[in-house]
């Protein structure tokens, strides 16, 4: 047995009652049955969601086809009750959703690896701990209030002069030909990057501050220099955490809502330079389900299978390559 | 049924007050001398064209006319009020859309009895400039349509500088804002511009949403699209009329059918629906206004059933509207929001119609009498 | 743990004081020191200017009345949130009994009575799940209870169902990830003292892991409070205090918020502001709550 037991004392009086009462006997495998009935509750919330949701916006897959419905231009929702007359193209918004989130993961992963670093191995240890309460704080910050303070305050002081600056410098090259209009999709994946940081930080800080201090050591003691220690032990070690917080940090930016139908500019067609507006899949949801017909309610239901479909696909992928890659990171702030 | 309730307890309730005080001091009697006091809880749901005039209106009316009477009227859209309102989980719906025959049909099918609409405030859309110095810009629905399909791309276009002779006109770009959501003021701006430019209803056609033109600016609600206007220079964007206003953004003139240039005023939204014809049942589009009416206009309606409610229910609906549209001080407040009250004539057409809600019951429900008396 | 065994490094770190390698080895090392530094200090500067700008704006408009009043219309001034706090404290009440629970104890499944394939199944689609938009969970409660086989129309049980889908794989995690840190060793000695399964598991694993159950929760309340695209389509919002359990439309804080922040009207934007600041150090004292509980515990150990 082992050492680190605390205490060993062998009371008489409980075993007795537990081993021979019928009452005892029975509650195991009540007991077993009841948190195996929780445990499958998320299965059939997810099975639940995938029926219900795809029996809803069954009729326009049908009338479109799942793939011209995915890659179709044009979006001109019907107003009829029973029968579906629009047009249900989503790839302005499916593409407005890409962009978007891979304008965020570029901009924030890095930085958030850097961040992560910093905590772990730079910061004086007294800021240490606070600096990664302050990040795992802000991962918990609603996005309304990001998109408040993103179009009211942060888009005509900030962003407004940098994307001018860079489209006076980088104008010829197609991603960043103007004209600016503020809102956008690079607007919008900024917000996004700044919303992400602090989850993907939080994560990545944890993976690397578990890495084994003997390594470390040992690299120190060959002569290393901190930066050595970093880029050659400690960041291949963090590899596959650090895709798992980059999938993860993607899965919360292409699900984003409120803070991108702020800043986004939404219309229903899409532009190749990253100034230009369009419309996320999530935002153009949260845009049209008011006013929603009967027959434009569906369609959104089919926007919200096709978001579904890409996050449970990046998601998995993730879980993937980080079983494939040999270590599970778990993470509570998740 | 607990609203029904609990105005059933207060009718019996009042004339034992009213007994009670006739004999001792008869100072706390302030419900039963009005002899109208309503007790009920509304909920409502719909266009958010209105929102915040139908919200002073139903704070003031709960406050100073009738406390006992609880209204929650959600500005979801219009879309929503409707199937909210077909769905029968509001009391009330209201749109800036009349309902359809197919939406009459099935409300009839749902509730089993007819569902009644009537108009309650006109509201116009105006079309809002970033530059100060260009309030007061005319322009007819050819040029607006212009800018909007980005024909027109500059302030100086001879297109708009033959409607406006005397004005200097910068060199701007223009920078067109419109609704990224869907949304009733989107409605009646491309209604009008479908109505008035022919090739605008064969390219964009009119809706809540609509594919616009590349390059365009979105923004979410009133509030993105005046952000819209305000962060871009040469911004100009539709608004609902109120916003307009309480923003203090620059005002364009629109020209009308009679070829005058008019100013969005109150008083030019009031000429506006003078100038509609109203049929016997309230489907109507404010179209090809001339004299001095604003030409950008639109209607909120309300819908109600004519079965199906608790007494003490359609007696505080038909008491609110009837306040709301015949009240002074309500109408003065629809004025300062920047809402044209209905005139004279349509009220009164309005009111009758309101009248009918819940006038069928007597079949499905037991009348008035029927229900207080056997409850005691 | 960290703490104790990051010392020795502290002390190989001086440069200076060691053999002389090259200096172009050292100059990476200090260029690496300066970009980390400044990584740090730019993604805090949108971070503390979030911060500032909310409560420069809101600080001016949170006082009782905030609390205890409701909205009158957006051009008036005075009045609060009262209508979105008390939706937003029983939709949260409401998530919180349905999502801890049945979080907890599928943790528990997961590790008291896995590994196997079921477990891992479970487990793998918690994972999944953590990553659905709040959209999604909004239109799938919307298509299923609102409408749908349940036709229950908008209410606080709706609202607080979707929340709680939301909430429900952030605790299932969090509170595996507890579960596992509690030794092995607990366990054996509750076997070895004639302990069933199920006594063990509440009598000695739960009560070892709570600290760590109480962090992932409230983390997850933290998460669950400010959701609003979710409650769009299922709470639906009210201006009133709406105390029914299900049919009535039910108002929240960012519900109003969004709304409140979209009107032209001063006073309505101002107690927008009010409520983000208070949304903010909801979020803030749940969060240092969560971590507090959570290091009493670690430095118990």
């Amino acid at each position: 047995m082992s050492t680190q037991a605390p205490e060993a004392p062998a009371p008489e009086e409980p075993r007795r009652g537990s081993l021979t009462s019928a009452k005892g006997r029975m509650a195991d495998p009540i007991f077993k049955w009841a948190v195996t009935a929780c445990g499958t509750i998320v299965l059939v919330i997810l099975a639940l969601m995938v029926i219900r949701t795809t029996s809803e916006a069954w009729p326009v897959f049908a009338k479109e086809g799942f793939f011209g419905f995915l890659t179709g231009q044009e979006w001109r929702s019907g107003d009829s009750r029973t029968e579906i007359t629009g047009t249900y193209g989503a790839w302005p918004f499916i593409y407005g959703t890409l962009v978007t989130s891979a304008i965020a993961i570029v901009m924030a992963l890095p930085l958030a690896i850097m961040v992560a670093f910093y905590i772990t191995h730079l910061a004086p240890r007294r800021l240490a701990k606070p600096l990664s309460y302050t990040v795992e704080l802000l991962a918990a910050v609603p996005s309304v209030i990001f998109g408040l303070w993103g179009l009211h305050w942060f888009l005509p002081n900030v962003l407004r002069p940098f994307f001018e600056v860079l489209e006076n410098l980088l104008g010829w090259f197609f991603l960043f030909e103007g004209p600016i209009r503020g809102v956008g999709y690079m607007a919008a994946g900024i917000v996004l990057a700044i919303m992400i940081l602090p989850i993907m930080t939080a994560i990545i800080r944890e993976v690397i501050a578990v890495h084994p201090i003997e390594q470390r050591m040992a690299a120190y003691a060959l002569g290393s220099t901190r930066w050595e220690v970093m880029r050659n032990i400690v960041l291949p070690a963090g590899f596959s955490g650090i895709v798992a917080a980059a999938m993860l940090g993607l899965g919360r930016a292409l699900g984003e809502t409120i803070a991108v139908l702020m800043l986004i500019g939404g219309s229903q067609s899409w532009s190749t330079s990253l100034f230009g507006t369009g419309s996320s899949m999530a935002s153009h949801i949260a845009a049209t389900f008011g006013e929603a017909t009967p027959e434009a309610r569906t369609g959104l239901m089919a926007i919200g299978v096709a978001l579904f479909l890409v996050t449970m696909i990046i998601n998995i992928l993730a879980r993937v390559i980080v079983r494939r890659l040999g270590r599970m990171t778990g993470d509570a702030a998740v | 049924m607990r609203n029904g309730r609990s105005k059933l307890a207060v009718l019996a309730a009042i004339p034992l007050l009213a007994a009670a005080c006739s004999n001792g001091d008869g100072d706390s009697s302030e419900a039963g001398t009005n002899g109208g006091e309503l007790s009920a809880s509304l909920t409502g749901a719909g266009a958010s064209f209105p929102d915040p005039l139908f919200q002073d209106w139903i704070y003031s009316y709960g406050e100073d006319v009738q406390p006992g009477v609880e209204i929650n009227y959600q500005s979801v859209g219009s879309g929503a009020g409707i199937e909210q309102f077909l769905e029968q989980t509001v009391d009330f719906g209201s749109s800036e859309e009349y309902l359809g025959e197919e939406e009459l049909a099935v409300a009839a099918e749902n509730r089993g009895c007819e569902a009644i609409q009537f108009p309650v405030v006109f509201g116009s859309v105006v079309i809002a400039l970033n530059n100060p110095d260009l309030d007061g810009l005319v322009l007819d629905a050819e040029t607006i349509a212009g800018i909007y399909s980005t024909e027109i791309t500059t302030f100086d276009d001879p297109a708009i500088a033959e409607l406006n002779p005397d004005m200097d006109l910068p060199g701007d770009e223009i920078v067109p804002v419109h609704r990224s959501d869907s949304s009733g003021t989107t409605a009646v701006f491309t209604h009008y511009l479908s109505t008035e430019v022919e090739s605008w209803a064969d390219e964009y056609g009119e809706g809540k949403e609509l594919d616009w033109a590349g390059g365009l600016v979105g923004g979410q609600q009133n509030d993105g699209v005046a952000q819209g206007i305000n962060q871009n220079p040469g911004g100009l964007g539709y608004l609902n009329q109120s916003f307009a206003q309480e923003a203090g953004l620059a005002v364009a003139s629109v020209v009308n059918a009679d070829g005058n240039p008019i100013e969005p005023t109150l008083e030019a939204t009031i000429a506006a629906s003078d100038e509609a014809d109203v049929p016997e049942n309230f489907q109507f589009a404010i179209d090809g206004i001339g004299g001095e009416g604003y030409p950008i206009a639109g209607t909120n309606w309300i819908f109600t059933y004519t079965c199906g409610y608790e007494n003490a229910t359609a007696d505080a609906l038909i008491d609110f509207w009837t306040w709301a549209l015949t009240d002074e001080s309500a109408q003065e407040v629809a004025g300062d929001l920047g809402y044209a009250p209905l005139g004279p004539e349509l009220t009164e057409r309005v009111i009758a119609e309101l009248e009918r809600t819940n006038s069928e019951n007597g079949g499905t429900q037991g009348g008035d009498a029927d229900t207080e008396t056997s409850d005691e | 743990m960290s703490t104790m065994t990051s010392t020795p490094v502290r002390q190989h770190v001086p440069l200076s004081q060691r053999p002389p390698g090259s200096s172009f080895r050292r100059f990476k090392d200090l260029l690496a020191t300066v970009v980390l530094t400044m990584a740090m200090i730019l993604a805090m500067i949108p971070l503390v200017l979030i911060i500032f700008e909310v409560t420069r704006r809101g600080i001016g408009v949170v006082d009782l009345d905030f609390f205890t009043q409701t909205e009158p219309p957006p051009r008036r001034e005075g009045g609060g949130y009262a209508a979105g706090f008390f939706g937003t404290l029983y939709i949260m009440a409401l998530a919180i009994s349905m999502s801890i629970p049945f979080g907890i104890a599928t943790a528990v499944y997961i590790v008291e009575y896995g590994p196997n394939r079921m477990t891992s199944t479970i487990r793998f689609f918690t994972d999944v799940m953590t990553g659905i938009p709040s959209i999604f969970v909004g239109l799938f409660v919307y298509g299923l209870l609102v409408i749908g086989w349940g036709g229950l129309g908008f209410g606080t049980f709706v609202g607080a169902v979707a929340i709680a889908v939301m909430m429900l794989p952030i605790v299932t995690r969090s509170a595996e990830e507890m579960l596992r840190l509690v030794p092995d060793e607990m366990r054996n000695a509750g076997y070895g003292l004639g302990a069933r399964k199920w006594q063990v598991i509440v009598h000695t694993v739960l009560p070892a892991a709570a600290p760590g159950l109480t962090t992932g929760s409230m983390l997850a309340i933290a998460r669950g409070i400010g959701e609003t695209a979710p409650l769009m389509m299922t709470a639906f919002g009210s201006g009133l205090i709406v105390t029914g359990f299900q049919g009535d439309p039910q108002g929240s804080v960012p519900l109003q918020l969004f709304k409140g922040a979209a009107q032209p009207f001063e006073a309505g934007i101002d107690r927008a502001w009010g409520a983000a600041l208070c949304l903010f150090a909801l979020v803030l004292i749940f969060t240092v709550v969560a971590r507090w509980v959570g290091s009493k515990a670690s430095t118990a150990d």
